[in-house]
Parts: C-alpha cells; sequence; structure tokens
C-alpha cells in the first residue's frame, strides 16, 4: 500500500498534526510521501520524498492550486490513499481533491482494521465502518487518534514543486483571537462549563466551583458562542489546549473537538447526568447527577472541610 | 438574488441510540428530530441576506423520508420562500458524494447566486457535501464560516481556523458557503410566520430524476465504541457524591491535600 501525506503549515510553521499523518501511514504499513506547500526553512522530519510547494508562492490556503498541485503528485506516485488532517485545512481541501480524483472521501478516521476504515457519529455515541469502492480514497485523520510513538526524526528528499491558477477567491490574511482573558494552560485544576448547564445564571455556580476547587473557570464551545462565557476561557481545538494536573468537566457532553483540547489533562471528572456521554470515555470518574444539584453540595463540602481545618 | 440554503434532518444527539437491523446505521424509530444544528446557521445567515438585498428568492432543500418537510417548514418560518424536497426513505445509505450529485443536478440550471449549507451533519459529520457541491457546480466555495458580509458586489468571509486563529476570505458570487456555530443567532419562528410557512409551497423532486450514478463508498457497519475500562462511575445522591468525590481527588491527584 503507498499513501501521499498531505501536511499542513500555519503562518510558515509545520503543524504537529503532520506527523499524525505519518504515523496513520507507519500503522498501516504503507510506503509513504508526503507533499506540503510550506517553507524549506522548516521542512517535516521525515525518511523520504517531500513536495513542497512554497507557500509563498502558493499560498497556504488556495485550494484550488492545491488540488493542481496534488493532482500532478498523484499522478506520478499512483497512491491508493491521499490522507489529510481533519483539520481546517484538511476537510476544506479533501472533498475538493477527492472529486477531481474522482475518488470517494472518508472524513474523520479514527481506526482502520480489514481494508475499511472506522468513524465516529452521532457525537461519537457511535461508530461507523466505511468501505471505499474507488481506486484511491481520500482520509481525514481526527486529531488525536493517531500519534507518532517517539520524536519525529529524518530527513526529507525536498522536491519542489509550483503552479499557478485563477480563482474567484482570494485569502485575504489571518485574524489573531482577541487578546487578553486567561491562559488557560497555567492552571491546575481547571472547571468547565458544558451547554448541560442549562442557562447563563449558572455560570456563577460553575465559577463558585472553580474557585472553591481552586481552579479557574474553563467553557466548552457551545456555552462559548452562546456569549455566557467569554471566548478566551474556550476549551478545546478552536480555544485552548490544556493540561491541567484536574479537570472537571461539569456538563460537557464531550464532543470531539473538546475533547481534543483536554485529553492531555491529568486526572479528569465528568459531572453529567447522561450515564452515555462520550465525555465518560476519557474521564477517570464519571459522576452521574445534575451538575446544578452537585456543584452546591461539592462546594459547601469543600468550605466544611477548610472550616475544620482552620477549627483544628 | 436567488438563494439557496441546504439543510438536513438530524435526531436530537441526546438520544439514546440503538443499531437498525441491517447493522449499518443507527434505527430510525423513537427518535426525536430535528433540523441540523450547523443547518441552522445556513437558514439564518439566507434570510439576513434576503433581508439585507430586499429583492430575490430564498429556497430550502432537503432530501430524505416524508418527516424531513418538518424541518424545512422550521426554514420556512424562519423565512425561506419555498421548499424543494427530494422524498427518499434510504437517504441514509447514500454517501455524500451521491447527495452532493443530487443537490448539484437541482442547482444546476437555477442559477443560485448563493448557496448555503451547514459545515457538516451532525449525525455523519463527513463535513463534504457542501464543498462537493461547489466543485461539481464548478463555483468558489468556502468552508467553516463564521462571519459573512457582503463586498463589492462579491462576499467577505472570515474561516474559522484552529486556536481561535480566523482567516479573511473574499469571492465572487456565485459562490458556496458552509456554515459554523458562532456565525449568527439563529431566530425563532414566530407564531404568525409559523402559520404564513403553512402556506408556503414545498415542490418535490425525484432523486432519480436528478442523479442515477453511484455511491463511492459504503457504510458497511455501525457499532457502539468500544467502552473504556478503568474509569469509575459514581451514582446516588448529591451530598454523598461530593464527599466521595473529594475523597477520590485527595486520593488520587496531589493537588489536593
Amino acid at each position: 500500500m503507498k499513501a501521499l501525506l498531505v501536511g499542513e503549515y500555519r503562518q510558515g510553521k509545520l503543524l504537529d498534526g503532520t506527523y499524525e499523518t505519518i504515523a496513520f501511514a507507519q500503522k498501516l504499513g504503507a510506503e509513504a510521501v508526503l507533499f506540503a506547500a510550506g517553507s524549506e526553512a522548516d521542512p517535516p522530519r521525515f525518511d523520504g520524498k517531500v513536495y513542497l510547494a512554497d507557500a509563498a508562492q502558493c499560498g497556504e490556503y488556495n485550494p484550488a492550486l492545491h488540488v493542481k498541485l496534488l493532482q500532478e503528485v498523484v499522478s506520478q506516485e499512483n497512491p491508493d490513499l491521499v490522507v489529510l488532517c481533519h483539520s481546517s485545512y484538511g476537510w476544506d481541501l479533501a472533498p475538493r481533491l477527492a472529486l477531481a480524483l474522482k475518488a470517494a472521501q472518508v472524513s474523520e478516521v479514527v481506526d482502520y482494521a480489514d481494508g475499511a476504515f472506522v468513524l465516529p457519529a452521532c457525537n461519537a455515541k457511535l461508530r461507523r465502518q466505511v468501505r471505499p469502492k474507488s481506486k484511491v480514497a481520500v482520509v481525514t485523520l481526527q486529531s488525536g487518534a493517531f500519534n507518532l510513538s517517539g520524536e519525529p526524526t529524518g530527513n526529507p528528499q525536498v522536491e519542489k514543486v509550483a503552479g499557478t491558477v485563477e480563482e474567484g477567491m482570494s485569502f485575504v490574511g489571518y485574524e489573531a483571537a482577541e487578546k487578553g482573558g486567561v491562559d488557560l494552560s497555567r492552571a491546575e485544576i481547571i472547571v468547565t462549563a458544558g451547554r448541560g448547564i442549562g442557562k447563563p445564571e449558572n455560570v456563577a455556580l460553575i465559577e463558585s466551583l472553580a474557585n472553591a476547587l481552586g481552579g479557574e473557570m474553563g467553557a466548552s464551545r457551545p456555552v462559548v458562542d452562546a456569549g455566557w462565557v467569554d471566548h478566551s476561557r474556550q476549551v478545546g481545538s478552536t480555544g485552548q489546549v490544556v493540561s491541567p494536573k484536574v479537570y472537571v468537566a461539569c456538563g460537557v457532553s464531550g464532543a470531539i473537538q473538546h475533547i481534543s483540547g483536554m485529553k492531555k489533562s491529568g486526572f479528569v471528572v465528568a459531572i453529567n447526568k447522561d450515564k452515555g456521554a462520550p465525555i465518560g470515555e476519557v474521564a477517570d470518574v464519571l459522576v452521574v447527577a445534575d451538575v446544578l444539584q452537585l456543584a452546591p453540595a461539592l462546594i459547601s463540602a469543600l468550605q466544611e472541610g477548610e472550616a475544620s481545618r482552620a477549627a483544628g | 438574488m436567488k438563494i439557496l440554503v441546504c439543510i438536513k434532518q438530524v435526531p436530537d444527539m441526546e438520544s439514546r441510540f440503538k443499531i437498525n437491523g441491517a447493522g449499518n446505521w443507527y434505527d430510525t424509530a423513537a427518535l426525536a428530530w430535528r433540523m441540523n444544528e450547523y443547518d441552522e446557521y445556513a437558514v439564518e445567515q439566507a434570510v439576513q441576506l434576503k433581508e439585507q438585498v430586499g429583492t430575490g428568492e430564498l429556497v430550502v432543500f432537503s432530501i430524505g423520508p416524508e418527516r424531513v418537510k418538518e424541518a424545512m417548514k422550521k426554514a420556512l418560518a424562519m423565512g425561506a420562500d419555498r421548499g424543494v424536497h427530494v422524498p427518499d426513505e434510504q437517504s441514509h445509505e447514500r454517501d455524500p458524494f451521491e447527495i452532493a450529485a443530487i443537490i448539484a443536478a437541482y442547482a444546476r440550471n437555477e442559477n443560485f447566486d448563493i448557496i448555503f449549507t451547514g459545515m457538516q451533519s451532525q449525525d455523519r459529520g463527513s463535513a463534504q457535501v457542501g464543498v462537493l457541491v461547489a466543485e461539481m457546480l464548478g463555483i468558489p466555495s468556502v468552508s467553516t464560516i463564521v462571519a459573512f458580509e457582503r463586498d463589492n458586489g462579491g462576499v467577505k468571509v472570515k474561516r474559522e481556523l484552529e486556536g481561535g486563529l480566523k482567516a479573511v476570505v473574499k469571492t465572487d458570487l456565485p459562490a458556496l458557503f458552509t456554515c459554523q456555530l458562532g456565525l449568527n443567532t439563529p431566530r425563532y419562528p414566530t407564531l404568525p410566520n409559523i402559520m404564513k410557512a403553512k402556506k408556503k409551497e414545498i415542490a418535490t423532486r425525484a432523486a432519480g430524476d436528478l442523479y442515477q450514478g453511484d455511491a463511492l463508498a459504503v457504510t458497511e457497519k455501525m457499532s457502539f465504541p468500544e467502552k473504556r475500562t478503568g474509569g469509575l462511575v459514581l451514582e446516588g445522591e448529591p451530598a454523598d457524591l461530593a464527599g466521595r468525590l473529594i475523597g477520590i481527588l485527595k486520593e488520587k491527584t496531589t493537588v489536593f491535600k
């Protein structure tokens, strides 16, 4: 089996997800070559051939051109698989490339067995096994599903590729998130408010629990999008990636994007009414309860503990 | 301005899912259904755009069993002008390529200026259909938008990237956009608008008239994820749970004494 891996650069830097495509090829025992629109200053650490387009000329986001360059590499290398990250770059490019190659696309792969790909469905409550029927398949990999066992190594043989296309779309530039707010990456304890807290008035309760535990409050995406909590507190792939010693997820269902932002936490407590919530899969302790009832009980138990220590 | 918005009906994700008899999808009996969440942002953006422009037509399109008309009626009550339904009891067996081919076949001769879709469905999560439709129609598309504004006859949007970063992209029309959470706040249909929506047309187009090709990928099996072992599950009364949880945190972690 041969795989064409598609690496990813952002603002001139190679993204870690690129190494997940390498780990995936290793798991499959596939021969691999890599393509990326990036920079010679920061090439992937990879033992093999790298087709490198210069991002300064070809753009980091220029899907029509990237598809054209990839089509040329595919016609040279004849891979069985083209592998991308399931990221804003990958999921945007993959369908375009699949159609150009008349190939099946399979999104957000978490496993591979007997020629079929395994993917999550329904917020990871179910798993789906999909078999492509085309000669080549284009797949995107769920972030974190395939990690290199060690530090990436190797020196690539770089082969430059270039091209131009006319298109009615233009990349204007990047816009960073608003500065300020909270750096959750330093917090030892994070207590996160999820959609399960029900209404904005309950944010204060989660904040009190975070204070009682001596930690910072985080939030899941829906809570931030609803405007209940500031974006600077969002945990997840589009917010902050955190690794506290203790992570307490309150009413968080456990969407994949959230889990990819907190899975490096030391000890995970999930408080959820739904015993089957996907957050339970990554929790060291799943407390099946309504957080609106449990949080006050936790706060008063912690305060009693404080009081008895002070008295003692 | 002529606008198309493509929507899907999905189960409530809080549902307790079962596997169907064929073992290749979830059992659709006894589920509560709703409009795919990402599609609600697409409908809202389409309605806002039509309100800004003041003239034109907004068409809502959906493929699936008769029940998907409920989601279409919500879109009509939010402000879409008319609906086009492709009845298909087996739509869950179609892959994203087939679904996109059906939509593209419909849209090809309708000359829409703008097409909106959700960035993905909540059940499959493939994030393919919108972009595929645009590629099939040979028009530009921008995925995962979180901001949309008109700009000198074209459109300027922001794409959501990882880690809080956004990409600003301009495009000519016609074009397609796939909508992400955070783009807007979908409106609740008002009672008068729900009443008005009942009178709006939902036309029917046969899937077979639009597309007759094959799927490129097949869902062979649906299953439950293997439960990770080792995680402790606590159940009981809040006061008791609180005490047990604090005990566990003191025992298993170094941050509590």
